[in-house]
Order: C-alpha cells, then sequence, then structure tokens
C-alpha cells in the first residue's frame, strides 16, 4: 500500500467522449492542472459512433426558428420527466456550444447560403407542435459525432490538456466525511496501480448498453462510471429509462441514423406497407423513437415482419437516389453494405429496434454537480463528484431521449460542469485527504480479481449477464418475467464475486480490464432491472404489458435507485423553468 | 466442418524471451465472420490474448493490423475478404514497438499528428453565429476529415518505416491537408512553413501503399500531391 504512487490534479475527468473532452476543453482554457483518464484513446470513445447530427435550434434550415420550441419536444419526447430547467438551459445556452464547436473547425455540412445544414429528425416540431415537422439537426453529413469528437480532440490538443490515455479508473476514494476526493486507477500499458486524488472529480464515462446482448454500443461501453458511483453507495435516477431505437441493423446491432428517415426513407413490413402512418398519422416515421420502436414490435409481433423467421422490417431509401444517399448518408451505405450485405441504393436495410441509450445515470444539477438524498428525501450536493453526457441524468431526456439531444447534452453540460469547476476551484476547494483505509477500501475490489484462484471466466458470466437483460428487460416488460430476472441477477451476482481472473501479467491485460467491467455492468443490470420491476406503469421507452398506460398521479417522478438496500425511492421532477412558462403534461400524440 | 486455422502474434514482454506465433482452432460454424469475431473466439480460448476494439464498426480506429499480409480493420474485414488457403494469420501494425500481442505502440505515430498541429486556426475574431463556408468550399474537406486514426496508412508506408521521426507519413498529412483546405484557416503559410524541408514531405515516393490499405477509402497520395503543390507555388 505504501509504496503506491499518486498523482494529484485540481481536477480530474474520467472518460475521453465528448462529455469529457469538452469539460477538460473549458478547464485547461482556464489554465487548472487538469487531467482527462480515458481507457481507450480519446478518438476511440464511443461518440465517435454518432451519426445524424446535433440537434439545436441555431436558426438555419428555418430563420424563424426558436429554442423554446426544442425545449418543448424534449420535455414532451421526455414523456414529461425531462426537468424543465435543464431542457431550458440545454435548449437556451445550445446555439452558442454549437457555435462554438463550428469555431473550433467542426466540418459541419452546409446550405448554399453557407451556414450549418440543419435535416428533420424524429419529435421535432415548430410552434410548440402546431406548426409542423421542423429540420433542426445539424449535421456533418452522417458522421457527426467522428467529427465532434475529433474536432474536441484537437482543441484539447491545442489547450495542452494532460491525458492519461489507456488508464482504466477503478473505483472512487471517499473521504471520512463521505466527499470524493480522487479515484484509483489503472495504466494499461504498464499495470501500475496509482491514487489519482483530486478536488474534483467528473464522471464522463458514457453509457453501458453493454448489459444487453443486442446494443448499438461499443465493446467499451460497459457503464463504470455508474458501476463506481453505485459501489460508493451514490443513487442512480431512471434507471429503467434504455433506447432501444427503430433502427440496429438486423443480426449485426450497428445503428443506422434516424436522419435516413429525417431525409425521406421509411419503414415497411412484409406486405411493403408504410405502417407508421397508422401508429403515428401526422409525424409518421419521425414520431418519437420510443413510438416508432414498440410499433414495429406490434408488427413483428402480429406476423407482419420481414425475413424468413418475421422478425425484423425493412427500411426504405431507394427512393432517396444514389446522389441523396451519396452526399448526405455515406456512412450509412458503407455499414449497410459492410453488415447487412445490402446496397441501399437498391434494397431496403433490415432492422430491428436496438438497446442505444441510457437516459438514467447519475443525478446532477445543471453544473453536473452530483445529487444525492436525504431520509427526508431533500437533495443535497455530493462534495467533490460530478457527472456529464450519457453517464449523468440532469435530466434532459426523461423517460425518452430525442435523436440528436444526446450531442447537444454532451457539449452543453461538459462545457457548464467545466465552468462551474473552474469557479469552484477559484473560490478553493479543501477537503479532508483520504486515509489510508480509505483508500484500501477503494482497492478491494481489484485485489479480489488479482487474488482470485479458480471459479467462473468473464465471458461466460458476461454472456449470462446479457441475456438475462435481453429476456426480462427489453422493449416491452412484465412483472413476472422481471421478478424472473432479478433473481437471475442476485444468483449472478454471487458468481461474479467468486469469478477468476486467469491472467495476472501487467502488461497491457485487457483480461483484467474486462473483468473490472464485469462488475460494472451488474451494478448498472441490477440497478436498471430493480427500476424497471418498480416503476409500475408505462411512460417513454418504459412499457409494461401488465401497466400500459401512464399514471401521472403516482409517477411523474424520477426513479432514485439506492444501492446499499436494493431500494427504489422517487425524486421530484423540475417544473420551474426560469425564463418560460413551464409546459403541463399532456397525452403524448405524434 | 473444417476449423479455420489461425495463426497468432504472440509477445508478452514479462513471459516471453522473444515474439512467436501461436496456432488457433477456431469454429466459424461456416459463417463469413469479421476478423474481430475470429479475434474474440480466441481469446476465449486464451484469456491473454491481447488486442485493441471499440466500436466495432469501423469508426473508432482502434483495431487496425496486419491480415494475411494487408493492414486493415479487424472489425469490418470479413474472413471471405482475407482468407487464403482456410489460414487467417494476424500480426500486429508493422514499423511500430510491440508492447503485447497484436498491441503497438502509437507514439510516434500521434506525435507526427500532433506536429501538424491538427486544429482549426483563425486569428479573426470569431462572428456570433458559426463562420460561413460555401457547399463547394465545404466539400474540399470530404475524403480529408473522415480519418480515423488507425495507423493502417503509415504502417504500411516504407518511407514512414524507414524515417517514422521525420517524415509525416500519409496519416498525418492527410490532417495536415485538410486544415490547409479549410477555407475557415488562416494558417496556410505557416503550416507550409512547417513542412519545408526534405523528409516532411518530400519522402513520399508516391509508393501507394497507403491508398490501398485505407479502411475509409480515403487518398493520402493525393493529398500529399496537393501539399506539394502548394509548397511549390509558394517557393516560386
Amino acid at each position: 500500500m505504501s509504496t503506491m504512487r499518486s498523482l494529484s490534479f485540481d481536477a480530474i475527468i474520467i472518460g475521453g467522449g465528448g462529455a469529457g473532452l469538452r469539460a477538460a476543453l473549458e478547464l485547461a482554457k482556464s489554465g487548472k492542472k487538469t487531467a482527462v483518464l480515458s481507457k481507450v484513446f480519446p478518438t476511440r470513445s464511443h461518440t465517435v459512433s454518432a451519426q445524424g447530427g446535433i440537434t439545436c435550434a441555431i436558426a438555419s434550415a428555418d430563420p424563424d426558428d426558436d429554442w423554446r420550441w426544442h425545449m418543448y419536444d424534449t420535455v414532451k419526447g421526455g414523456d414529461y420527466i425531462a426537468d424543465q430547467d435543464a431542457s431550458e438551459y440545454m435548449c437556451s445556452e445550445g446555439p452558442k456550444a454549437v457555435f462554438e464547436l463550428e469555431h473550433m473547425g467542426l466540418p459541419f455540412s452546409r446550405f448554399d447560403n453557407g451556414r450549418i445544414y440543419q435535416r428533420p429528425f424524429g419529435g421535432q416540431s415548430k410552434d410548440f407542435g402546431k406548426g409542423g415537422q421542423a429540420a433542426r439537426t445539424c449535421a456533418a453529413a452522417d458522421r457527426t459525432g467522428h467529427a465532434l469528437l475529433h474536432t474536441l480532440y484537437q482543441n484539447n490538443l491545442k489547450n495542452n490538456t494532460t491525458f492519461l490515455n489507456e488508464w482504466y479508473a477503478v473505483d472512487l476514494v471517499k473521504n471520512a466525511s463521505g466527499d470524493v476526493v480522487g479515484c484509483i486507477a489503472m495504466d494499461i500499458e504498464s499495470g501500475e496501480v496509482v491514487h489519482v486524488k483530486s478536488k474534483a472529480t467528473v464522471m464522463a464515462t458514457g453509457g453501458a448498453g453493454r448489459i444487453y446482448a443486442s446494443t448499438t454500443n461499443a465493446l467499451i461501453n460497459s457503464g463504470d462510471g455508474i458501476g463506481m458511483a453505485l459501489r460508493a453507495g451514490f443513487p442512480m435516477q431512471d434507471m429503467e429509462m434504455w433506447q432501444f431505437p427503430p433502427t440496429g441493423i438486423y443480426g449485426a446491432g450497428t445503428l443506422v441514423t434516424e436522419g435516413c428517415r429525417g431525409e425521406g426513407g421509411y419503414l415497411v413490413n412484409k406486405d411493403g406497407e408504410r405502417f407508421m402512418e397508422r401508429y403515428a398519422p401526422n409525424a409518421k416515421d419521425l414520431a418519437g423513437r420510443d413510438v416508432v420502436a414498440r410499433s414495429m414490435v406490434m408488427e413483428i409481433l402480429e406476423g407482419r415482419g420481414c425475413g424468413e423467421k418475421g422478425d425484423h422490417v425493412f427500411l426504405k431509401l431507394d427512393h432517396l437516389g444514389e446522389e441523396v444517399l451519396g452526399k448526405r448518408l455515406p456512412g450509412i451505405v458503407e455499414l449497410s453494405k459492410t453488415f447487412a450485405h445490402v446496397d441501399p441504393a437498391k434494397e431496403p436495410i433490415p432492422v430491428v429496434p436496438t438497446c442505444h441509450y441510457m437516459m438514467g445515470g447519475i443525478p446532477t444539477n445543471v453544473h453536473g454537480q452530483a445529487i444525492m438524498q436525504d431520509a427526508e428525501g431533500h437533495d443535497h450536493i455530493v462534495n467533490g463528484l460530478y457527472a456529464c453526457g450519457e453517464a449523468a441524468c440532469v435530466s434532459v431526456h426523461g423517460a425518452n431521449r430525442l435523436g440528436g439531444n444526446s450531442l447537444l447534452d454532451l457539449v452543453v453540460f461538459g462545457r457548464a460542469a467545466g465552468m462551474f469547476i473552474e469557479g469552484a476551484l477559484n473560490e478553493g476547494i479543501d477537503y479532508l485527504e483520504a486515509s489510508e483505509s480509505d483508500v484500501a477500501s477503494a482497492m478491494k475490489r481489484i485485489t479480489r480479481w488479482n487474488e482470485s484462484e479458480s471459479g467462473e471466466t468473464v465471458p461466460d458470466l458476461k454472456r449470462d449477464l446479457q441475456d438475462i437483460m435481453q429476456t426480462s428487460f427489453g422493449v416491452f416488460r412484465e412483472e413476472e418475467n422481471m421478478v424472473a430476472g432479478v433473481k437471475r441477477l442476485e444468483e449472478l451476482r454471487e458468481r461474479i464475486a467468486n469469478a477468476y481472473l486467469p491472467d495476472k501479467s501487467n502488461t497491457f491485460n485487457t483480461a483484467r480490464v474486462e473483468a473490472l467491467e464485469l462488475d460494472n455492468l451488474m451494478e448498472v443490470a441490477e440497478a436498471t432491472a430493480i427500476a424497471a420491476l418498480e416503476r409500475k406503469e408505462s411512460r417513454g421507452a418504459h412499457s409494461r404489458y401488465d401497466y400500459p398506460d401512464r399514471d401521472d398521479v403516482n409517477w411523474l417522478k424520477h426513479s432514485l435507485y439506492f444501492p446499499a438496500e436494493k431500494r427504489l425511492g422517487k425524486r421530484d421532477v423540475n417544473f420551474a423553468p426560469k425564463t418560460v412558462d413551464m409546459f403541463e403534461p399532456k397525452v403524448r400524440t405524434y | 466442418m473444417s476449423k479455420l486455422q489461425v495463426s497468432l502474434y504472440r509477445y508478452n514482454p514479462e513471459t516471453d524471451a522473444a515474439p512467436y506465433m501461436q496456432e488457433f482452432q477456431v469454429d466459424t460454424h461456416g459463417r463469413d465472420l469479421m476478423v474481430l469475431d475470429v479475434l474474440h473466439l480466441a481469446k476465449e480460448q486464451d484469456n491473454g490474448l491481447a488486442f485493441r476494439r471499440s466500436c466495432r464498426e469501423g469508426v473508432c480506429g482502434s483495431d487496425g493490423m496486419n491480415m494475411n499480409g494487408k493492414n486493415g480493420l479487424a472489425c469490418i474485414t470479413p474472413l471471405s475478404e482475407v482468407i487464403k488457403g482456410n489460414k487467417l494469420t494476424l500480426r500486429p501494425l508493422p514499423g511500430l514497438p510491440v508492447i503485447r500481442d497484436l498491441v503497438v505502440d502509437m507514439g510516434l505515430f500521434y506525435q507526427q499528428y500532433e506536429r501538424i498541429q491538427p486544429y482549426l486556426q483563425n486569428d479573426e475574431p470569431a462572428p456570433a453565429i458559426e463562420r460561413l463556408q460555401s457547399p463547394e468550399e465545404r466539400d474540399k474537406l470530404d475524403g480529408l476529415y473522415e480519418c480515423i486514426l488507425c495507423a493502417c496508412c503509415s504502417t504500411s508506408c516504407p518511407s514512414f518505416w524507414w524515417n517514422p521521426e521525420k517524415f509525416v507519413g500519409p496519416a498525418g498529412l492527410l490532417q495536415s491537408y485538410r486544415f490547409l483546405a479549410d477555407s475557415r484557416d488562416t494558417a496556410t503559410r505557416d503550416r507550409l512553413a512547417d513542412l519545408e524541408d526534405p523528409f516532411s514531405v518530400f519522402r513520399c515516393r508516391g509508393i501507394m501503399n497507403c491508398v490501398a490499405v485505407c479502411p475509409k477509402g480515403l487518398n493520402p497520395t493525393r493529398a500529399i500531391g496537393k501539399i506539394r503543390e502548394m509548397l511549390l507555388a509558394d517557393a516560386t
């Protein structure tokens, strides 16, 4: 223990995706001693896979566009449990954040007048739902996430940010008062384990889609930040809310962007019928993602699915013509050819709803400060802990995220967290140092794996976990199946606690990283399962056969999962935006 | 069903005096798997096998490696594209130091990327909205900005093998031209001045291995040609 090296920073940002890099950029410019700690080289982060764009009322496609319309869509899209103060902040600050990205060099596609190209996406409207379809998603062809992530990395290089690339954060270190004062991290290349001390620790660790067997998510999306925060005893918010968007490539799981439908593509069943006209007569294929996904599953369940097994539907794009596809959706053409063996200019793409995005996460305020709740149900700030991006639940996505809002979330709240931390550091932060036993308790988990001598191995356990989640907590849910799933997860937790890491070597030991990731998948899976079982209603992405209706009397609330007791509590949704009237919950139709 | 013969480059500096090739038999069940899937199956046989991977859809650039003699991304390369006589040989990207198995030290590659100042430079105050750029000006960035830094090109380039400290290499030069070609960038003169020596650009011998291997279908040789033209025009 005494031989362990320590590093000290003003702020440590865990995760080098869009949110982490945007927060880091703000802090690097301020001259604070900041480091980004990322388990992959930053441009390998999952933000790179975002395709369609970043939704924001920059008033390019429509000079009269208004951020309040975007806020309305966001709140409605989230089925009214998106916090209205946070949605207001994101939609109103958004244009500033997007123009900054452009000034940094992001190669946005353009309209003839030289302004940023915007395309229609699902759930977008003008004039608070009364003015028809809006085109509000700013795009760099269909590689917007790639362009955004590289631009942010480049600007961090320009501003001399310190990077700890290919380092893996293992667990948070808390002092005697319960403040977060750093983390334990491993340099993957050497295997050295280091105590990283920090006045501010930012969780920008992204999503955890790998809890499901079928997911669009990168292999690295194991919910490391969620796992660390849960093990440290902090609550998670809205973890039952997982987005299964309509167009994962059948069999492969890779996503094709909603921008396909924004550009004029549409879904058909085995009879060639454009079935969304029945489910959403106005918005059709551009209804909310949860609505379209459920409609697809209904088509499949009622025997109108495509293919030999009738277990998917088709996305038709050929009528758009090769030129539009080549110009606006070149990446989709590539992906379809590679993973579906289909040229979308000639044939439709087989698609199926696939796990994609975690709406829940570490509850935060708009400054990225993590929040916990006391026994009386009052909110408190967790000293030293921040979160932004997919790992956070601020909440702007509520029960269902709108397409193009995730990239906006990353840059707006990454930036906000960076600015707030700079201010807090200027005012002075003085927490108790971690004691030797505080550090030792953060070392427990990695020590257990390193000392394991026999037992089941990681790949089998991971497969079981993904099977449980896919079987019991997918697009449609119901009590009996979920109770069985929760029980299987309890048994799995015991098995994982006794699992075995055969390879104990130090140099670039990816097996050790995967073992540590498995613990995090387990934490995320259990939080998801218990929250899904307890929320007895259907709202947004959470659809139950046994409780098919939205229940605003009991569940117009955030869920809050407490890991110590494995208990689900509730937290009030914010209905008090600062500059506009709040949007009253209404029945959600498209 | 006969199993696929997979020959893998192995090296763990803690236990191996020298690298060696290890043979695996992988059951593909007759499917045309991606090379990355085959690696995952091999890793189930030997947990210690090390390779990088992330997005598994060809956009993050983690799993560049040498497959039956040609560089590419394991995740978007189907077996049918590379296999020779039911045998797959996987080696790390050539020319960079090996950390372990298929994992190479990318340090030199990233240094050359950073050297070309890979970020937009513009001295003029930014407007309240975006800087305007016509679709024609923006079109000039197509084929350049899509680079994923996988290093397949630079590590297949003999000039980079020979002078990795002095020759920027195809990936770095492609990015250099991405900023030279951007109507919003005002640092053209400084960028060119930084490249004006016998090595940085002019070590490119037009071998075009970079073009042959780029998994994104980009053309670094063409970009290098454009930089040469700009350097020569600047000199006259």
